[in-house]
């Protein structure tokens, strides 16, 4: 009868290191959401791609190979040839480059600047949040893409201004959305028990109300990268961002317009990245959003 | 239990600022707590009743100073806290420690037990890392739960054990004073008593004071030495537990009593049941405030304001029916008899 006691084994286990963090139980949801498994592959993907793009690319960006203009996607040019003779393919694949690292600078600059006075704003409140809210009013009155026109008309016209603008442009959303969550947060029991147990303010901030005002940086950062993509490539479309012959998205596109009708591929395939990529970072962050904080459910 | 008094507090006063129209001009006030005064001894429970909305949270958070007073002194161990500098303040909370209402609200849901637990020994220096650790297994232990319950996240406990927690870190900087907001009310009934018992085994085993801040009458009256009874942000009485019991005396306590249920079918209640709620505490009734609900009103109540006074040796009340300018009116309705709140 040895049987049954050895499978009792595994229930007697004592349940000692049975830990489940927050964290795990995010991943654990986010993992169930194919969806969102589908747009962090494509996320992936563009990653790996940048990463290796000397290694896929099959030309250099700027190689021209003038009896081959224009050439329509076949097996030697996959994604075609443009009006210099340069592989569109090579281009696009050294775009993500550019692209991804536009997105998350500018992303995570102007989330640790609007998540910083986000906090100082929620926390302290009276003439400080007075000071800061209004002033991300006053952003937020602009159009974003025009408020980033101004910025970059102001630094010069570079891929690196366009950065900094775009950068900008986003902190009043972070900065607000944190305010908020800090305004809620502190008002949260275990706040008030840190102050009974003689917490410093200080104190307070790092290390109860910025973990628990973490989720929505995270969601919102990964939708604004596929925002602040497209910004990019819009600024690099107008000549602002990105200059020719940079293989920078929008700014391709800038460069080819004149071609839609005589050479579409030109076009339809930095489009397309441009497309993938945003929509990959949205799918992603969708999924975050869900498995992170389920109240924010639409 | 000593004679010696631990807490002391005089004249507490909570108004709370309404602000309105687009200068957030002050427009009136809400007057929470309104001028108490009581005294704790060394080593004994004080149970503070009261409706919702009567101030008693606002005073167990003004003791600590977790609420800043409008007015009013509390002098813990002879000494001023409402005097001393932020810093100051941060310290002594070592010796005053709180334990909250809502076991879910008051952990941080992102940190372990063990951190949680950790927290108030590292803010004010005590021990080492390896030292507190033990201490936190330790006062899991005695809370009831097990030591590898430290790895753990709030979520994954009980109201009941998160409770636990919630007593164990007030007891990790081994306080002399524990103030209890509503410690029991967001648990089941078949845990509260459980809470409560293992409050009292705590309180004998490191000689701990406790001020209990309860809206149910039946856990204060477990759990309390003396009992003050709050309307309104004033005090109408005070007086030992087994006194307030059997012969309460001010017409609010009286109600309050009649309406806890008794588990007996065959009981036949001659209850003394309130009309109306509980006045605004922004625009309070003249004189006392319980005169609006009171069934034995005077023309003195709606007058002037009863102060807490000693009816009887250690039983305080505050009503025109135990003052003279009650007396003089003629009007001396007997409460009710003797006994029957048992």
């Amino acid at each position: 009868m040895g049987e049954p006691a050895q499978r009792l084994e595994p229930a007697n286990k004592p349940p000692q290191e049975e830990t489940i963090s927050p964290w795990k139980e995010a991943w654990r949801k986010f993992r169930k959401n194919k969806i969102a498994l589908v747009g962090t592959s494509i996320v992936f993907f563009f990653i790996l791609v940048a990463i290796f793009a000397p290694l896929i690319a099959p030309q250099g960006i700027n190689e021209q190979d003038l009896p081959n203009r224009l050439q329509p996607p076949s097996a030697d040019f996959w994604f075609g040839t443009d009006d210099f003779g340069r592989d569109i393919f090579s281009r696009v694949v050294f775009g993500a480059r550019l692209s991804l690292t536009v997105g998350f600078l500018a992303v995570v600059g102007s989330a640790i600047v609007g998540s910083m006075l986000g906090i100082i704003a929620g926390y302290y409140g009276k003439w400080v949040d007075t000071i800061i809210s209004r002033i991300f009013d006053i952003m937020l009155a602009f159009p974003s893409i025009l408020l980033a026109i101004a910025v970059v008309s102001i630094l010069g016209p570079s891929l690196r201004n366009a950065l900094i603008a775009i950068a900008i442009i986003n902190i009043p959303n972070f900065g607000r959305l944190i305010r908020s969550r800090v305004l809620s947060v502190k008002e949260e029991e275990y706040i008030m028990a840190a102050k009974a147990i003689g917490m410093s303010d200080s104190r307070i901030l790092f290390s109860h109300v910025l973990p628990n005002s973490m989720t929505p940086i995270i969601v919102q950062g990964s939708l604004a990268i596929a925002t602040a993509i497209l910004e990019a490539a819009a600024l690099g479309f107008l000549g602002l961002g990105a200059q020719i012959p940079e293989p920078e998205w929008g700014a391709m596109l800038a460069a080819s317009r004149a071609l839609l009708v005589q050479a579409p591929w030109t076009l339809f395939f930095p489009g397309l990245a441009i497309m993938l990529a945003v929509l990959g970072f949205n799918l992603m962050g969708d999924g975050l959003r869900d498995a992170l904080d389920p109240k924010m459910k639409t | 239990m000593t004679t010696e008094t631990l807490l002391k507090v005089e004249n507490l006063k909570k108004h709370f600022p309404i602000r309105g129209g687009i200068l957030g001009k002050e427009v009136g006030s809400v007057k929470a707590v309104e001028g108490v005064s009581f005294e704790v001894k060394k080593g004994e429970t004080l149970g503070i009743v009261g409706e919702s909305g009567c101030g008693k949270s606002t005073t167990g958070r003004m003791l600590l100073r977790l609420i800043e007073p409008t007015e009013g002194k509390v002098y813990f161990e002879g000494q001023d806290v409402t005097k001393l500098s932020t810093g100051d303040m941060r310290k002594l909370r070592r010796d005053m420690q709180m334990v909250f209402q809502d076991p879910f609200a008051s952990l941080n849901p992102r940190h372990t037990v063990e951190k949680i637990l950790e927290e108030p020994m590292k803010v004010h220096g005590i021990g080492t890392s390896k030292e507190r650790k033990q201490k936190v297994r330790e006062l899991l232990e005695i809370v009831g739960l097990s030591s590898y319950h430290a790895k753990r996240y709030p979520h994954q406990f009980s109201g009941g054990q998160r409770q636990r927690i919630g007593i164990a870190r007030a007891l990790m900087t081994q306080p002399k004073l524990i103030i209890a907001d509503e410690p029991v009310s967001a648990l089941d009934v078949s845990i509260q008593s459980q809470v409560l018992n293992l409050m009292q085994d705590l309180q004998k085993e490191f000689q701990l004071t406790y001020i209990v801040i309860a809206h149910d009458l039946g856990v204060v009256r477990h759990i309390s030495d003396r009992v003050g009874v709050m309307y309104l942000g004033r005090m109408a009485e005070l007086t030992d537990s087994e006194k307030l019991y059997d012969k309460p005396l001010h017409p609010y306590t009286q109600a309050l009593l009649s309406a806890v249920p008794i588990p007996d079918p065959l009981y036949e209640k001659d209850a003394v049941v309130l009309e109306g709620d509980i006045p605004s505490p922004s625009n309070p009734p003249s004189g006392c405030a319980f005169h609006t609900r009171c069934p034995f009103k005077m023309d003195v109540c709606s007058q002037k304001v009863p102060e807490l006074r000693e009816h009887e040796p250690g039983h305080y009340v505050a009503c025109h029916l135990y003052t003279e300018e009650g007396s003089a009116a003629g009007q001396n309705k007997q409460p009710l008899e003797e006994g029957k709140y048992e």
